[in-house]
């Protein structure tokens, strides 16, 4: 089934946030920033700003009702600052005028007086000076220290990623609107709708029920819009809530980048010990993990890579430790992997690193230390594993040694064109790490012309949850999908609800759907029953007609839901689903966090222009764990987006500030993503499907952020591929590798 | 007043012609389907077609209407999303991208959309390779663009037997009829445009901002331009020409990097122009996109700049009354800064063809291959003799404040034989005449290093038997 708004995309008739008509009387917003990275607020001048045609006003903190607060996690974030700035883009003011263009000139006109403290933007220096955003945390399993006499070979290490821009197409926005008895109503691009709800709840000092929140689709997220859309739903909701009139702020392109955190960049050391057979004994890691001036999603994404700092290996003996670390940079956020990649980055450059001072292929140290099932992780659960059966699959469809074997023919015989290869292997666990966010609602109506109505807390961004969760309905009731509509995501019609993030969304709200919808099948069966004289458990719907010990009836779908509702009876269910046992410890750092785990191989090769140092990428070839997938076109979809997104992240996306906090990467002009034809040129992706029980929504894995991991695979291939030009390169473990510096590392020696 | 047909509806306002096309189709006409998504031409989310009349034929080009100005708009057939759509089914396009599953979030869609509709309305031949081209200037963050690449595809092998592009997709039903009379409408509308009017008006003012395809001065001064008083320079006929006079080749100061690439004159004198334009910009960029602009632009990675700076092009400056003519190489004097009035204007842009013992190329290095600004880029031409170098002229971008013709290397190179040792010493020597700086395009290392390397690539390409293969 193709994703239900196909139809509409490809006409333009989508409607996302700047599509909505605006009412008579809209006013628009713009935020004045700070432009400096850190520093303390001596004087505010906005008297030119408002004397402007068509400024209405000038917001500042001062203005907040509530609490001057967006923090999630931790409070420690102001809306607008107050005395002083943490970062480049820090909101410092907004002003509300009767056209846009004419809130940006008058955002011009403000003067700040702003005395400049100093800047930290290096996690490291951040981590000397006591600069933490939450406490460090360490996962352990076994004991490293007694562990490292039994290795043979033991190395140790530096690596460092860069962070990466979101870069959805549709900027950040939203446009609140006032209805009677002072309710907000709030259109927002969010991934978290409750998220913008309770800040804006906060921010006003009004309760969570007179702030609705809708969300129809977003032009993309990424992460990106689950807790940094939050500020513009609010500043929007704070003039709304002042001057009684509609707000809209839609963010150009470059306010964007300029305001918004990123993911997050990492800079980590690692210490890997192996034994002779090529199996790794032990593994040490520190993180530091550069979170920007305040914590936003960084403790849980922090987590996460301490979650996969194994990827999909089985070590015995692990100490991994993590620090978020303030700096004077834009809050980072979720990005798709949610710092899982960064993780996995760290020991794959360890294995790398061993690989190349013990002359192996990394692939042979890789193979020997996939996850079995029953292995166990740093942090306590059991792998429920297929990390070998992607791999055998891999090795069986691709053959990675003719691979091997070709490549290395091909750069014996051309001088200045060197192929590289690399494999990786993936492991994800789906779930929220934390736990209490793994829940979810789904409110079904079915209408008395037998047409569905589904209304959940998951919001599509181009995932395909919709098309999944219509799904759903549409084969528990085994209805015609058209029947089936899917309303938008809104705060009054599904309360308290997680982001669409973790890639959990259509697993949570597809369950309780499922669940919803197996409820009103329940009833509808019994009115079945009842009409026909028979018992429930004889009767059955089956495109829109009802059998009896499976004989067809007199009886439609639509007959059987218009004598439901005369006899009185509820074609209406809220559902709600939590996966069962999950559970952890953060005392401990141990428990069953995550519902199961996905995975996949990947071989990924290369070829360098050794002149110029620029690259093409000539396949990737995966095997992927969908479990059993419901949709393969969203899958495939999924995986090849998420594919290119990582090598685009280990590539040419490079985020660039300067040492005085300031985004140099600010435009599409200087920040670049993939385009078509800087992608592989074949991507084959073959799909593992299982008959292994599992918690997915129809046994389908999540597969929103894993195969982004397999992208790690092209830095490692490009690595191998400058290494056979330049065998005495000293190429650190810096991501992206940029043709700048796959030339660098061309033509410059170790010392 | 301003004059042109929007999809199937004819426009007259008073909109200031300053005002980009994106924002006039959105807010004034609320035709939501084009979207927004960087403002400077980078992403193609806002891709429209511009149809015009050239020698009483209509021809079909793509866009990113954030940088068009509505006053170029002027007498053309304006194409969005919503002027391809067929009451309640998908046309041809459409539904090669709903096959694929070329779609996700959906926002970059009718830009995708658009462009591969605008290459069934092209001239081009429909090969698998035109059409993944055709969308070149379209970012999309979701797909990864394999499923878009199978759409592409499938257009193409739809395509056969293309002749007449406006008569096949209207007969084959791809696009809506209303196509068909378009080209008498537009010969109607020519009629009542009052020529220049519009040119005049501006002109009277005082300095009036000179606007040729607005790609550069609508990324800078975005702001500025919507109210300005503008001269358009686009649409002269005797300004957008290409031709030859004896071993002269003239151009007009407004024909296009497309232009130069559909001159017959150009692809003779170049063969390789294809592979050269294919790293400047992006379709609908090189089709708005003037040589001029790109010289008066001064930017010092100028991609056509440093192409006819290798090939000492000479320009006709004019002031309106008096015309006066400069090298091209003597035009930059710094940072932006130019031997230019601000009231005269390039007028016509010549050089002598490249002889039959000529060598040419053009290189160039960017973060992204497609669609990106050089970290460096360098042309050079030789007039050989054997080996011989008899006269050279070579150009690098990226290395200094202005676009610059290395003069040291090109006297050095001067009656040179072509083997190793030259090319050694004529990378020393232009490590002396450099001077780059690092930014978000490259270290100054990167960057100097990367220009010795292109330069070994100019005469690896002459001469393939120096790479020692």
């Amino acid at each position: 089934m193709k994703n239900i708004d196909t139809y509409t995309h490809v006409r333009g008739e989508s409607v996302y946030l700047d599509d909505i008509p605006v009412i008579a009387g809209t006013l628009y917003a713009a935020v004045f920033d700070s432009p400096i990275a850190h520093g303390k607020i001596l004087s505010l001048n906005m008297d030119e700003a408002l004397r402007m045609p068509g400024v209405v006003k000038v917001f500042t903190a001062k203005d907040i009702p509530g609490e001057n607060q967006i923090g999630g996690i931790v409070p420690d974030e102001e809306l607008l600052a107050g005395t002083h700035v943490h970062f480049c883009g820090m909101p410092i003011a907004m002003v509300i005028a009767e056209t846009d263009e004419a809130a940006r000139a008058a955002v011009k006109k403000i003067k700040a007086e702003i005395e400049p403290l100093p800047v930290i933007t290096d996690p490291r220096e951040a981590k000397e000076k006591g600069e933490l955003i939450i406490p460090p945390r360490t996962f352990k399993t076994g004991n490293t220290d007694s562990a490292w006499s039994r290795c043979d070979h033991i190395f140790e290490g530096r690596a460092e990623t860069n962070g990466q821009e979101h870069l959805y197409i549709e900027t950040q926005g939203a446009y609140a609107v006032p209805q009677e008895n002072g309710v907000i109503r709030i259109y927002s691009s969010t991934q978290g709708p409750t998220a913008v709800q309770r800040t804006a709840a906060r921010i006003l000092a009004v309760p969570m029920n007179k702030v609705e929140v809708d969300t129809t689709r977003l032009g993309g997220g990424f992460g990106g819009k689950e807790d940094q859309a939050t500020t513009w739903g609010v500043m929007c909701a704070l003039a709304t809530h002042h001057l009684n009139k509609p707000v809209k702020y839609s963010l150009h392109r470059m306010e964007d980048m300029r305001m918004t955190g990123k993911r997050h960049p990492y800079s980590s050391d690692f210490k890997i010990g192996l034994n002779k057979d090529l199996k790794i004994l032990a593994y040490e890691a520190t993180f530091y993990q550069n979170a920007g001036a305040a914590a936003d999603l960084s403790p849980a994404v922090m987590e996460r890579t301490l979650f996969h700092c194994t990827n999909s290996y089985f070590v015995p003996n692990v100490k991994a430790t993590a620090y978020s670390c303030r700096t004077n940079l834009p809050p980072n956020t979720a990005f798709r992997g949610f710092g899982g990649p960064q993780g996995m980055f760290v020991i794959e450059a360890a294995i790398a690193k061993a690989a190349e001072k013990l002359g192996v292929p990394a692939a042979a140290i890789q193979q020997e230390n996939l996850l079995k099932t029953g292995d166990e992780f740093p942090y306590g659960q059991k792998a429920e594993s297929e990390a070998n059966e992607c791999w055998n699959k891999t090795v069986e469809l691709y053959d990675p040694e003719k691979i091997r074997k070709e490549i290395m023919e091909f750069n014996a015989s051309n001088k200045f064109l060197k192929k590289g290869m690399a494999m990786m292997p993936i492991c994800f666990g789906i779930s929220f790490t934390k736990t209490l966010m793994n829940q979810a609602r789904s409110l079904v109506h079915v209408y008395t012309d037998g047409s569905v109505g589904v209304s959940t807390g998951a919001v599509e961004m181009g995932q395909g949850v919709n098309t999944k969760i219509l799904q759903v309905a549409a084969s528990v009731f085994s209805i015609d999908p058209a029947k089936v509509k899917i309303n938008t995501t809104n705060t009054y019609r599904i309360a308290n609800t997680s982001p669409s993030a973790a890639s959990a969304t259509a697993d949570l709200n597809g369950k309780a759907t499922e669940i919803a919808c197996l409820e009103i099948l329940k009833r509808v069966k019994q009115v079945a029953a009842d009409e026909l004289k028979v018992s429930p458990d004889s009767i059955e719907i089956k495109e829109e007609w009802i059998y009896n010990k499976g004989v067809k009836t007199e009886w439609d779908w639509k007959r059987l839901i218009m004598t439901t509702y005369s006899k009185r009876i509820s074609l209406s269910e809220l559902a709600h689903y939590t996966p069962p046992g999950i559970h952890f410890d953060p005392a401990k750092e141990k428990g069953h966090p995550f519902a199961y785990h996905t995975f996949g191989t990947a071989i990924i090769t290369v070829t360098i222009d050794c002149l110029r140092g620029i690259y093409e990428f000539d396949s990737v070839k995966v095997v992927h764990d969908f479990g059993k997938s419901m949709n393969m076109m969203i899958d495939k979809g999924q995986c090849e987006g998420g594919i290119v997104q990582g090598i685009g992240w280990m590539t040419m996306e490079e985020i660039i500030y300067d040492k005085e906090g300031k985004l140099r990467s600010n435009a599409l002009s200087t920040y670049k993503v993939p385009d078509i034809y800087s992608v592989p040129k074949e991507i084959l992706i073959y799909p593992l499907e299982t008959e292994k029980e599992n918690q997915a929504i129809l046994q389908s894995k999540a597969v929103g952020e894993p195969p982004l991991m397999y992208g790690i695979g092209a830095y490692f291939a490009l690595r191998n591929a400058i290494k056979s030009f330049n065998p005495s390169a000293n190429i650190p473990f810096d991501a992206p590798m940029t043709p700048e510096k796959v030339l660098m590392n061309l033509y410059t020696t170790a010392p | 007043m301003i004059q042109f047909i929007l999809n199937d509806k004819e426009i007259e306002t008073n909109l200031p012609p300053g005002m980009v096309l994106l924002d006039f189709i959105r807010y004034r006409q609320h035709l939501m389907g084009t979207k927004i998504g960087c403002r400077e031409g980078d992403c193609g989310a806002c891709t429209v077609l511009v149809g015009e009349l050239v020698n009483d034929a209509l021809h079909y080009h793509t866009v990113t209407s954030c940088l068009m100005p509505v006053g170029n708009a002027e007498g053309k057939h304006i194409v969005t999303i919503e002027g391809i759509n067929r009451p309640k089914e998908l046309n041809m396009v459409q539904q090669a991208m709903a096959d694929a599953g070329a779609t996700q979030c959906g926002f970059c869609t009718p830009g995708f959309v658009m462009s591969l509709a605008g290459f069934c309305l092209s001239d081009k031949a429909p090969t698998n390779e035109n059409a993944i081209a055709s969308v070149d200037g379209n970012i999309c963050r979701c797909t990864g663009y394999k499923s878009i690449e199978k759409a592409a595809i499938q257009v193409a092998g739809k395509l056969n037997g293309k002749n007449e592009p406006i008569a096949f997709v209207t007969e084959h039903n791809i696009l809506p009829a209303y196509f068909a009379g378009i080209k008498e409408r537009l010969k109607h509308l020519s009629g009542k445009i009052i020529t220049g009017a519009l040119k005049e008006a501006a002109a009277a003012k005082e300095r009036p901002h000179f606007v040729g395809g607005g790609t550069d001065l609508y990324v800078q001064k975005h702001d500025e331009m919507k109210d300005a008083a503008i001269r358009f320079l686009l649409d002269h006929p005797e300004y957008n020409s290409i031709r030859k006079e004896g071993h002269k080749c003239i151009i007009g100061p407004s024909a296009t990097v497309s232009d130069l690439q559909r001159s017959a004159i150009i692809r003779q004198a170049f063969p390789a122009f294809d592979q050269y334009a294919k790293l400047i910009s992006s379709t609908p960029i090189r089709n708005m996109a003037t040589i001029a602009g790109n010289f008066i632009n001064a930017s010092p990675i100028g991609d056509l700049t440093i192409f006819f700076l290798a090939l000492d092009a000479q320009l006709v400056l004019s002031d309106g009354h008096a015309q006066r003519e400069i090298s091209l190489r003597k035009l930059y004097k710094g940072y932006k800064q130019l031997d230019k009035r601000p009231d005269e204007h390039i007028e016509e842009i010549w050089f002598d063809i490249p002889g039959k013992q000529a060598y040419f190329n053009f290189e160039k290095v960017s973060k992204r291959t497609h669609l990106d600004i050089a970290s460096v880029n360098t042309a050079i031409c030789l007039q050989l003799n054997g080996n011989v170098i008899e006269q050279a002229g070579l150009s690098a971008g990226g290395v200094g404040p202005v676009p610059m013709y290395l003069q040291s290397v090109s006297d050095f190179l001067t009656g040179k034989t072509i083997n190793e040792k030259t090319i050694q010493q004529a990378i020393q020597t232009a490590m002396t005449e450099v001077s780059p700086i690092s930014d978000a395009r490259g270290s100054k290392e990167y960057k100097s290093l990367l220009l010795g390397q292109l330069i070994k690539a100019h005469f690896i390409r002459c001469r393939p038997e120096l790479a020692g293969e």
